[in-house]
């Protein structure tokens, strides 16, 4: 399983910049949103976390049907189907691989979008915890998606129209637990506690469902 | 096979797709002439009974968007049962059942949200807000989309059928969240007041009409239901004689 982790993590990085491009995008997206709305501050600061967390969303999606899509094409997803450990193991492995190559520098890059959009420090924290713990769901759920779409011949788009209504809950928690650490009268805790739960449920839900889908479509 | 009790045999017996064909077409007829029947009756009853006092005549959208909203999240239950007939029975008629289901649903779906929306703008003074329970029905219209794309976009129908009813699964999420949005978070769509513990909340005169609708609709969803997988059944069938034929001539060359 480490050693999976690793391959993952290694062949992620180094080919064409998975995580680079990844970040590109997401700037790229949050940069945009000023240039649609009018370059007011005060506004830019209201709609900030919800902005760079739409991002997140959009750029975590854009590495999605690579997940295993490099195995099909030079057939080894049909061992790590037929190897003897789990593939749901495997399946969550390589999600956390995936997270860790992709999500994890979303979530470093966006105190710095934070700046741009003028958040103050404390917006900027709260998107960045929100970030770290909403992230990881986006990616389980997603290893659903590409699990599906493995088996069509162009995937990609697909895999974004399916996994982004699945999303949308945990883009409501997260954002709201970040307008509330910012400025609500709610407190900040029950949404973020419920974000954490659905990271939980979908890390268990994902890679088991991704795994199902894998088997059928493989065989 | 004497072991097998009758219900079971019953039920297995349909997964021959030439008896459900001759049980399905003696039984559409009834389904549609007593949705037919239905129909009359619950329209006649939702005209003729007196508006409300606040909402005047416009409550009679109430008598369409109820039942459609009804069987949008029905229509996925029956989709996600499906689905659990094609990835644990592999029963053959399972995965046609959710490939029928899923435009139905959609255009359920939609029928609520229209009507939602023309029902909103003289009551609520818009056309949408991004309440819980419409927010959550359009990410089911979503879904029901999605799932047809899926479905679509794989040549073998098999495969298709097992990889889209992993996801129908996972999206069966949504329905207790559609269900539950007017009691988790009390936005502006009014909360459940017809399945409640001490009875419903709405008046007799409103409560016929809107069930025999309702009743009308569900025939009417079983109706188009059926002809659906008899539609998909005999469109397989032209498929695999194609391909027979396809395969014969290119013996003959």
């Amino acid at each position: 399983m480490t050693a999976l982790f690793l391959r993952d993590l290694k062949l992620s990085v180094r080919a064409g910049g998975g995580a680079l491009i990844g970040i590109l995008f997401f700037l790229t997206v949050v940069a945009v949103i000023p240039f649609g709305v009018g370059p007011d501050l005060k506004l830019l600061s209201r709609i900030g976390p919800a902005i760079v967390w739409i991002g997140a969303l959009l750029s975590a999606l854009l590495g999605l049907d690579r997940l295993f899509q490099a195995e099909r094409d030079d057939g080894s997803l049909d061992l790590l189907v037929m190897q003897e450990t789990p593939l749901v193991l495997t399946v969550l492995t390589k999600c956390a691989a995936h997270w860790v190559a992709t999500g994890l520098p979303l979530v470093i890059a966006s105190p710095l979008l934070g700046l741009f959009m003028n958040m103050n420090e404390m917006a900027i924290g709260a998107t960045a915890l929100t970030l770290l713990v909403g992230t990881p769901a986006i990616t389980f759920i997603g290893a659903v998606g590409a699990a599906v779409a493995v088996a069509l011949p162009r995937g990609g788009l697909l895999v974004s129209i399916l996994v982004l209504p699945l999303a949308i809950p945990v883009l409501i928690f997260g954002v709201s637990a970040t307008y509330a650490a910012v400025e609500g009268p709610q407190p900040f805790l029950p949404p973020f506690l419920i974000l954490m739960a659905l990271t939980l449920f979908f890390a268990v839900l994902g890679p088991a469902a991704a795994a199902i889908a894998l088997r059928n479509t493989t065989d | 096979m004497s072991d097998i009790s009758p219900a079971i045999s019953r039920f297995s017996d349909l997964a021959n797709p030439t008896r459900f064909l001759a049980l399905s077409a003696r039984l559409i007829p009834w389904l549609a002439a007593i949705t037919a029947i239905l129909f009359a009756i619950g329209l006649y009853l939702s005209f003729s009974t007196e508006g409300d006092y606040q909402q005047g005549d416009t409550v009679r959208i109430m008598y369409i968007h109820v039942p459609a909203a009804w069987l949008s999240m029905m229509c996925y239950t029956i989709m996600s049962l499906s689905a659990m007939g094609t990835l644990v029975w592999r029963h053959p008629l399972a995965d046609v059942s959710a490939r029928a289901a899923a435009p139905l649903g959609a255009a359920f779906t939609l029928i609520a949200l229209v009507t939602g929306s023309l029902w909103g703008k003289p009551m609520w003074g818009t056309y949408w807000v991004w309440d819980a329970r419409l927010t959550s029905v359009f990410i089911l219209f979503l879904m029901y989309l999605g799932l047809i794309a899926l479905n679509r976009a794989m040549d073998d129908p098999s495969r298709a059928a097992r990889v889209t009813a992993v996801l129908i699964l996972v999206g069966f999420i949504n329905i207790p969240i559609i269900k539950f949005s007017v009691d988790w978070w009390n936005t502006l769509h009014q909360s459940e007041s017809l399945m409640r513990m001490d009875g419903p909340a709405i008046d007799a005169e409103f409560l016929w009409p809107l069930f025999t609708m309702a009743l009308a609709f569900t025939l009417l969803f079983f109706t188009l239901h059926l002809m659906a997988i008899r539609n998909e059944i005999w469109r397989r069938r032209i498929a695999a004689q194609r391909r027979l034929a396809a395969r014969m001539a290119a013996r003959e060359d």
